[in-house]
């Protein structure tokens, strides 16, 4: 079980390593907002699905599986709320110069 | 150099400390509020994390709540702001 959760931790470290590239190399709010979201959000599940795989069966585990289940749900609906307000301020996405 | 389960848990909390320090480089630079709430939405995301890997590298459940309660105000921040300052609410 130990190894799994080390495997899990060194993946969601590259996903957050990724996204945070994304954050800051990308040109427009809509690609940062791309890169940043997914991933944050599978980053951040590796590590506590790395955490729940320490723990065992324990209350540990159930509080971090409550955290788990709505991170999963607010996450991307925080994105889209993003993107919908970008969209009505009228930020127009890039596009690659001719 | 040795890859057992704490000098990994310690390394994790080292790279999301440095990560939230990333995000907080693009809230101040960021060009416009949208690029300012993703990066928030971002670091908000690495600190439920970070609280959760020292609740376990800690021993204690009280961090949970803590990161419980940061997911739930995170999200609501978000909706908030985005309401208060999009031009349609304003107008009606």
């Amino acid at each position: 079980m130990s190894w799994a959760a080390v495997v899990f931790f060194i993946l969601g470290v590259f996903f957050a390593l990724t996204g945070h590239l994304g954050l800051l190399k990308a040109p427009d709010v809509y690609t940062r907002l791309q890169t940043s979201s997914t991933c944050s959000t599978t980053s951040v599940l590796s590590i506590l699905v790395a955490c729940m795989l320490l723990s065992g069966i324990s209350p540990f585990t159930g509080k971090v599986a409550a955290i788990t289940i709505f991170f999963i749900i607010t996450n991307p609906v925080a994105t889209h709320i993003i993107a919908r307000y970008a969209w009505e301020e009228g930020i127009v996405p890039w596009r690659r110069q001719q | 150099m040795e890859f057992s389960l704490p000098v990994i848990i310690d390394w994790t909390i080292a790279f999301l400390l440095g990560s939230c320090i990333v995000g907080i480089i693009r809230i101040i630079i960021g060009p416009t509020t949208a690029d300012r709430l993703t990066a928030l939405n971002l670091v908000g995301s690495q600190v439920i994390a970070l609280l959760v890997v020292t609740a376990f590298r800690a021993g204690s459940p009280v961090y949970l709540d803590v990161a419980m309660v940061y997911s739930v105000f995170g999200f609501l921040g978000v909706l908030a702001i985005t309401r208060y300052l999009s031009k349609r609410s304003n107008s009606k």
